[in-house]
């Protein structure tokens, strides 16, 4: 039971970790390079406890970005929601693939979480970004090693199924 | 029972159920989008939500806040005594040039009070600090510490001491958001100071530029000009300075020159900002007048038959100056 509970917390930690590095700035200079923290996370926390995370987590996640982030409500809980989605259709075989196919799915599943949100952008009538807001989910994808063998050291120490 | 069991399989995720699953929060997802568009209740939730909200606003703040502490601390004596000194002849300069407007000022009020205006030269502002918050994908808003607590309006123009930086979109209890000049959906009046010529600047939406989309093929408009916000429009009062354009080139159209211009606002470096307090007096059309009908003194009361015009009979009175009155 407490176990239960300390990996509950832990989880959420997590998440909410996630999402305050969402808030935190850059230098302009590597404004453009900042990866998308909460993505990142909860797609570590649904190839590794997919049973934890399901589509309504995902939305609440998302739903609480939009509050911290005050552009429009429901557009990150869509992203995030779609995103985990794919994670958990492919998770069996996420979970065995070697890192750097585990990379690649991560690039391929943020590019398409960056063309969703261009969608919404498109059609809440916003201006085409510039060509430097494609590189995040590059950094994303190479930051994903480092980040899920860190998850994973942490998990293995709290012994967090 | 046949789903059920393939749900729980695990080399075959996939079921119908998930995916309805999935329709439903896109759906949801979708509605609120939809509805927060259109109304933008999103505000009056995050107003609410602000007690959560702004403590974690400053919890991300620390980092850039540490960063600037880790830089005054670790900088060394020379940068400090350097800028200390530049500091002071800042003021030296500042104070001189201000002791010869003040005359100016004067006289200018003097003028101004002949003229019936009642537009003052006089500042009334508040001071602020930005708190070091990313908001999203957009970089163009800023986190300042102050909110409805501390009288914080909607539609405060945020200046620094070089320019204008842009105006108050969202105000919570102790934080308020401001929109940059350069935001793609911010549009400021200017004039520009050597011609005169009045044109709107736009944000644009490639870095932290201007762009003058409509300027006239005839205007004459030249790199280095340097715009000033034209008070049009009733939201920035006129006066402050703008921006500085950089480049005048054709439009897409061909109907246009299409300008771009620099911000003159510190807008990535500015720690301190300042609120102006008095808005800009509105601009348009004069309040229409209440139509002048007899003076009170002489006007019928309604109510009271003490005095009724000897020149009417007193049945008709009623029904002829009421309507003047009245409206």
């Amino acid at each position: 039971m407490n176990r239960q509970r300390l990996s509950l917390m832990w989880v959420s930690g997590t998440l909410a970790f996630g999402l305050l590095s969402m808030l935190v700035p850059l230098p302009s200079v590597l404004q453009s390079f900042k990866p998308y923290w909460p993505a990142l996370v909860l797609l570590y926390w649904s190839i590794e406890s997919g049973d934890r995370i399901t589509l309504g987590v995902a939305f609440m996640v998302g739903l609480c970005a939009d509050l911290l982030d005050g552009v429009l409500l429901g557009e990150q809980a869509l992203r995030l929601c779609a995103l985990v989605f794919i994670v958990l259709r492919f998770r069996s075989r996420l979970r065995f693939f070697p890192m750097w196919q585990q990379t690649l799915a991560v690039l391929i599943l943020l590019l398409n979480d960056r063309v969703l949100l261009l969608i919404v952008r498109t059609f809440a009538g916003e201006a085409l970004p510039p060509a430097s807001w494609w590189i995040s989910p590059f950094v994303g994808a190479a930051l994903w090693p480092f980040l899920f063998l860190l998850l994973d050291d942490l998990r293995m120490r709290f012994r967090i199924q | 029972m046949a789903l059920a069991r393939e749900e729980n399989s695990p080399l075959f995720a996939g079921s119908v159920a998930g995916t309805l699953r999935l329709i439903f929060y896109l759906a949801l997802a979708m509605v609120l989008m939809v509805l927060d568009h259109r109304n933008g209740w999103l505000w009056r939730l995050r107003y609410n939500a602000a007690i959560v909200v702004e403590p974690i606003y400053r919890l991300a703040g620390l980092p850039s806040a540490g960063m600037r502490t880790l830089s005054v601390a670790f900088s060394d004596r020379k940068s400090l005594t350097e800028q200390n000194q530049r500091l002071r002849e800042d003021l030296l300069l500042a104070n001189a040039k201000l002791n010869r407007m003040a005359a100016v000022a004067e006289q200018n009020q003097r003028l101004k009070g002949l003229l019936d205006t009642q537009r003052s030269l006089e500042l009334n502002v508040q001071l602020a600090r930005v708190i070091g918050v990313d908001m999203g994908t957009s970089r163009h808003r800023l986190v300042l510490n102050r909110g409805d607590r501390d009288g914080v309006k909607q539609g405060q123009v945020v200046i620094d001491a070089h320019g204008v930086i842009g105006q108050i979109v969202d105000v919570l209890p102790t934080t308020a958001v401001v929109m940059l000049v350069t935001d793609p959906n911010h549009a400021v009046p200017v004039v520009i100071e050597r011609t005169g010529l009045r044109t709107v600047a736009y944000g644009s939406r490639e870095g932290d530029q201007l762009s003058l989309p409509n300027v006239p093929m005839a205007a004459d408009v030249k790199a280095g000009d340097k715009l000033l916000t034209s008070g049009l429009g009733g939201r920035f009062p006129s006066g402050f300075p703008v921006g500085e354009i950089r480049s005048v080139g054709q439009s897409a159209s061909g109907m246009f020159l299409e300008a771009r211009a620099r911000p003159t606002a510190d807008i990535d470096r500015s720690e301190d900002v300042l609120l102006l307090h008095d808005q800009a007096e509105p601009v348009g059309p004069p309040i229409p007048s209440t139509p002048a009908g007899p003076p009170a003194g002489l006007a019928p009361a309604p109510g009271s038959s003490s005095a009724p015009p000897p020149v009417s009979p007193p049945v008709a009175n009623p029904s002829t100056n009421a309507p003047a009155v009245q409206p």
